[in-house]
């Protein structure tokens, strides 16, 4: 077993460190390590989007990012979204849109989400599906997903 | 898992050197989408990851109208479609930097690891061909360049020798009414592998009436990406034609060696190196014609 | 008993009770699961399709640093030859063991052949593949047409046809053969003008949930065993262990997590035994995740199939007789949805004709498991196809033609039952008056679709509590894992009959020993099921409040009238109390109040749609692309519409995939060759339009509110609607699923 990495960077604003094998991925970090289990693992080579992130300001598939490759840099995850009292305009358009079922996939859909309206505020319905095609969902048919992105766009 | 070290090289010579001294079993971890699956996957044993990302070099991304794009090895794709002068030079390798994963792969995936992955299917080489496209390597021994027409050898196999990385590739600057097109087909709309993908690029006359010379690169259809030499040879000085075009889609068709596979018949790719062909050459000819 | 009314509750859209939790990743699912000194297991799975097991060698495993035990088939409890009953249809118990771990033979690439737990998922991989196994290679057989040649491979040498009441006398890979009968076949057939007989195939498909399988167990030194897990039945996962750990019941409780989606795919059990037993080995608790591989090749898709049809029609388009044989592939083991496929296959006509026989054929795959109405989509893909050949060659519109035969209430089904009240009708004049269907469509290679589907819903067991607190909210207690909003659905059915908001309900989904029996979320029936049991939990409660009012006031309990959330005296007295009053009262007036009920409702009415597709045909690579989608459903009635169009969309959706690209692709070896998300390719949000859900409203007699069953049939119609859509745009009839480009591009003579 190779040695530990002992790795610092911030996390939701937070400094964490933690101490990680080289092939563990951020996702099992996040997971296993940190118990920030928002972040699901649905296909483990990027295929999915359960596993959406936000480092350094970009989306990224968290499965296929290194624990060990994180120090020093910045992410974000479902976890941070919300303020104690309020919850992010994408959270409250996707519960008034009923734009989930099982959930499973949602956190995912919401930091997709997110990283698209941060670069782009208004964006189409055709560059809503374009953003969010690497997430994959199998409960909703995306109608009420695309809707709901579409509406948290025009509430902000 | 397999269990490896994760190295953050700091320099070029660093991770040369790195790469010379543990041989076989060190990979370079760019952008990762291929690699870490890879390894995950047990289809790629390696004892060492050197994560080339903190290394100046190969972040490089400068474009200048005289003398070219010089793009870093492991510049995600996102950072050069952001770039609008770059869009407007190579319009043929956007096209690829915008369809390859999703999103949150071209976060991290860039057209440096696209091509050192070698794989048949990548969407980068194409275009990068027919842009004419050279590699900047550097090794124990020094600095080469070659071209990427020459760079891939077979599936997952490169030119690059023992302790050689790729540094930074290299775009010349694109010719007076000149354009470039990447597509690939798939099944669905996004996050697919090219069941065939056809690059073209073209340079047109002052009237936009004729071809002045043209490249065409083809994805999926052999052991490696091709350049079709012969395709790309028809159309010069000719005028633009449905008939010229399809002459140079049937040449392209005639240098297809595809297998069948999960993702398409042998057949149907060598059908579809045509349609793509014609595709990409019109969708070329159109941005020159849509250029004021 | 079911009339339309007007509900304060019901038909409206509340924020579901568990969206926070969802939204801000804080709901706990299977695989999130936690619990200190926890091991992890992995799954060896058998790199070939069918091969005898000589030997298997753990010793090198169990010696790799990290590794705390190795399970393989030797570690289960006898398997005896006899049936058990097991939520869904008897299972054979060997094949039911033999499916969580290879015994003698392994029959399909991906089956469990030995599990490890070590103290981290990559250590427990590595011991994996110090496993030594030697097989001894067997043919492998993949097709049902093929399993059934007289020189095919045998899966089971111990098993022999079962048909028609009769048993065969040599080994066979067809399980069994039925036959429903209706009216005089041939008579039909020489009443008819037309006759149109087709062939079909379709490929294997996946449920494709997102959430990979999971297991956490735990086995204490008193013998409980408890296992935190994803399921859709928490019940039925327990009975199933008990079967194949040959366990008490008593002692086994089971903890359903949040589930990330199963479609019929997570009824069966695959892990969690499996964590069980090394749970057991080592004295910890075992947590056992697959990965998207894993899913795909050692979980039930559902099956391809081979289907024939036959219709006769006269001239004027009243189908006179239909026949069918459905040969359905069961994976490894018996037990194929064929016949729910027999059950749906005509079941939108009323055909006065018919005869149906159905087939369940071994072959070297995965066992197969229900998926959203297992069987219906397959049959009806060959029918809603035939149905529209039959319609474009009497030159019949495709919904007239429907409209003409569509069954109604009385109208007996081909299989035996007479409908009830139903609204197949009402689905067609919906698609009819929708103005999808009157807008324009003559652009070159588009096409306009149309077919139709049924599922028969089920009730089975549910149960439910609620427990009444003193702010005038209640607790609803119930066993039902909420896949997609159940919680609300379910809620909102105990408000509407207290008088209360949905918010004020409470839902809690429990673990086996909090709650009475409840059968699987499947079937459609959650919200008809375990809603009607808290329909009748909430009239327990009313009941129980009516007495403490009554004790209040000093009057007769017949006296007491509850309406509109208010109690009140009828008789004498004029007193009153509202719900939230006299629930800070019920201390005084004798202690809390608990309302119960558990059901197995008989009436869970059939659910029926129409769809309308417009599709573009890229006739020079084969690719098709949705262009607009209208889906029509009797609903019964909507408890919570977006939940009900959730429903539809994404059952549509599902259908799509199956239509265009799904399928399993094997090599000559028998082995996947697609088995990821990459190359097994459900549609992205880029692949489609808006789906436009289209809820009509024929109350179910059966429930009090009129609830039916909406999950499954959405993803009947879209195949044969799609396939229908292309032949409108470019005139080719397609007979195989998925209808992917390269088959199309054939199809059209292009390649």
């Amino acid at each position: 077993m190779a040695r530990k990495s002992h790795v610092q960077t911030t996390i939701n604003g937070e400094t964490v460190e933690f101490l990680c094998e080289p092939r563990q991925s951020l996702l099992e970090v996040l997971r296993d390590e940190l118990h920030l289990t928002g972040a699901k693992e649905g296909c483990n080579n990027g295929n999915c989007g359960a596993c959406s992130v936000i480092l350094d300001g970009r989306l990224v598939n968290s499965c296929l990012v290194l624990g060990a490759e994180i120090d020093g840099k910045s992410v974000e995850t479902i976890e941070g979204l919300a303020d104690p009292e309020k919850l992010h305009p994408i959270q409250d358009a996707f519960l008034e849109n009923a734009a989930l079922q099982c959930g499973i996939c949602t956190p995912g859909f919401i930091m997709s989400a997110k990283a698209l309206l941060d670069k782009n505020p208004n964006p189409t319905e055709h560059e809503v599906r374009y953003w969010l095609a690497g997430n994959l969902c199998r409960c909703t048919g995306y109608d009420k997903i695309v809707r709901a992105v579409l509406d948290a766009a025009s509430a902000t | 898992m397999q269990a490896f070290e994760y190295i953050d090289a700091k320099t070029v010579s660093e991770a040369v050197a790195l790469l010379d001294e543990k041989g076989d079993k060190a990979r370079i971890l760019a952008g990762g989408t291929d690699l870490i699956v890879q390894a995950r996957e047990g289809r790629r044993e390696l004892d060492w990851m050197i994560d080339i990302k903190s290394i100046p070099d190969v972040n490089v991304l400068d474009f200048d109208s005289d003398t070219g794009l010089t793009l870093g090895a492991a510049v995600p794709c996102y950072k050069i479609y952001a770039d609008d002068a770059i869009c407007n030079a190579y319009p043929g390798l956007v096209d690829a930097t915008k369809i390859i994963g999703g999103t949150a792969i071209q976060g991290r995936a860039g057209v440096g690891g696209n091509l050192c992955n070698a794989s048949p299917a990548a969407d980068c080489i194409p275009p990068l061909i027919v842009l004419n496209a050279t590699c900047a390597i550097v090794g124990p021994n020094g600095q080469r360049e070659i071209s990427v027409e020459d760079f891939c050898t077979g599936p997952g196999q490169t030119a690059l020798g023992q302790g050689e990385i790729l540094v930074s590739l290299k775009i010349p600057t694109p010719q007076q009414n000149s354009s470039s097109y990447y597509l690939r087909f798939i099944p669905r709309n996004e996050m697919d592998i090219a069941v065939v993908g056809a690059g073209a690029s073209v340079v047109l006359d002052a009237d936009k009436q004729r071809i002045v010379s043209a490249r065409i690169a083809l994805g999926a259809v052999a052991p490696t990406p091709l350049f079709a030499g012969e395709a790309s040879a028809l159309l010069t000085d000719k005028e633009i034609s449905d008939d010229a075009i399809d002459e140079a889609a049937q040449a392209a068709q005639a240098i297809a060696r595809p297998i069948s596979d999960m993702r398409g018949t042998a057949e149907q790719r060598t059908h579809l190196v045509g349609v793509l062909t014609r595709r990409a050459l019109n969708g070329a000819i159109q941005r020159v014609k849509d250029t004021a | 008993m079911a009339e339309k009314k007007e509900y304060k509750v019901i038909g409206t859209r509340p924020i579901r009770h568990d969206g926070v939790d969802k939204v801000t990743g804080r709901a706990i699912y299977g695989g999130d699961f936690q619990i200190t000194g926890l091991l992890h297991g992995r799954v060896l799975r058998s790199p070939h399709a069918h091969a005898r097991i000589v030997s298997i060698d753990t010793s090198r495993a169990e010696a790799h640093p990290g590794v705390k035990g190795v399970v393989t088939a030797q570690d289960l409890p006898t398997a005896a030859d006899k049936m058990a009953d097991l939520g869904e249809g008897a299972v054979n118990l060997k094949y039911l063991c033999d499916n969580i771990l290879a015994s003698d033979k392994a029959l399909y690439k991906g089956h469990a052949i030995a599990a490890v737990a070590a103290t981290n998922p990559h250590i427990a991989e590595e011991a994996c593949e110090l496993i030594e196994v030697e097989y001894e290679l067997l043919p492998p057989v993949l097709e049902v047409r093929q399993a059934m040649e007289p020189d095919a491979p045998i899966l089971h040498d111990n098993l022999r046809t079962s048909s028609l009441g009769e048993t065969g006398d040599k080994p066979s890979n067809v399980a069994s053969h039925f036959q429903h009968k209706k009216g005089d076949i041939d008579k039909g057939f020489d009443e008819a003008d037309i006759i149109i007989e087709r062939e079909f195939v379709t490929g294997t498909v996946h449920q494709g949930y997102i959430e990979p399988h999971n297991a956490t167990a735990l086995y204490n030194p008193d013998g409980q065993l408890t296992v935190w897990c994803s399921t859709q039945g928490a019940f039925t996962v327990r009975e199933q262990l008990a079967e194949i750990l040959q366990y008490p019941i008593s002692k086994i409780k089971v903890v359903p997590l949040e589930i990330g989606g199963g479609f019929g795919g997570k009824i069966n059990v695959y892990v969690k035994p499996l964590a069980a037993l090394l749970a057991k080995k080592t004295g910890k608790p075992v947590k056992v995740l697959m990965n998207r591989a894993d899913v795909f090749e050692g979980t039930g898709p559902t099956p391809a199939s081979y289907i024939t049809i036959k219709m006769g029609a006269t001239n004027d388009g009243k189908i006179t007789a239909a026949q069918t044989s459905l040969f359905f592939e069961a994976g490894a083991y018996p037990g194929s949805p064929v016949g729910a496929g027999a059950m749906c296959v005509f079941a939108p006509y009323n055909i006065e004709n018919a005869q149906i026989d159905g087939y369940d054929i071994v072959v070297n795959k995965p066992k197969t498991a229900p998926y959203r109405a297992p069987g219906a989509t397959n049959a009806a893909f060959g029918t809603e196809t035939v149905v529209d050949e039959i319609a474009e060659k009497l030159n019949i519109d495709p919904l007239e033609i429907r409209l003409m035969n569509g069954a109604k209430e009385g109208d007996r089904r081909a299989d035996g039952p007479v409908y009830p009240r139903i609204g197949f009708i009402e689905t067609l004049e919906a698609a009819k008056e929708h103005p999808h269907y009157g807008s324009p469509n003559g652009k070159k290679y588009h096409g306009r679709g149309i077919a139709s589907g049924f599922w028969f819903n089920i009730g089975l067991e549910s149960s439910v509590t609620i427990n009444v607190n003193p702010d005038g909210t209640v607790n609803l207690v119930e066993g039902s894992t909420d896949i997609g909003g159940t919680r609300a659905s379910i809620a909102m059915q105990a408000a509407e009959v207290l008088g209360i908001s949905a918010e004020s309900v409470n839902p809690t989904v429990v673990d086996t020993n909090s709650i009475g029996y409840t059968a699987v979320t499947g079937g459609s029936r959650t919200t008809y099921a375990t809603g009607y049991a808290a329909y009748e939990a909430a009239q327990d409660v009313v009941k129980q409040m009516k007495e403490r009012a009554a004790k209040l006031w000093d009057v007769d309990e017949d006296n007491i009238q509850f309406a509109d959330g208010e109690f009140s005296s009828i008789n004498g007295k004029e007193e009153q109390i509202s719900f939230k009053d006299l629930s800070a009262r019920l201390g005084e007036t004798g202690g809390p109040v608990i309302g119960r009920a558990t059901m197995n409702p008989a009436g869970a009415g059939g659910a029926f749609a129409t769809h309308v597709v417009d599709v573009e045909v890229d006739v020079d690579t084969g690719k098709v692309e949705i262009l607009r989608y209208t889906a029509t459903q009797d609903a019964g009635k909507a408890i919570h519409p977006s939940y009900v169009e959730g429903q539809i969309q994404g059952g549509v959706v599902q259908g799509i995939g199956w239509a265009l690209n799904e399928e399993y692709i094997y090599n000559d070896d028998g082995a996947m060759t697609n088995a990821s998300f990459l190359d097994y390719r459900m549609p992205t949000c880029l692949d489609l339009p808006m789906i436009d859900a289209v809820i009509v409203e024929v109350p179910n007699p059966g429930h009090p509110y009129g609830v039916r069953g909406v999950g499954e049939v959405p993803i009947i119609p879209p195949p044969a609607a799609i396939a229908n859509a292309i032949y409108d745009a470019v005139g080719i009839r397609m007979t195989e699923l998925p209808m992917s480009p390269d088959r199309l591009l054939k199809a059209m003579g292009k390649i």
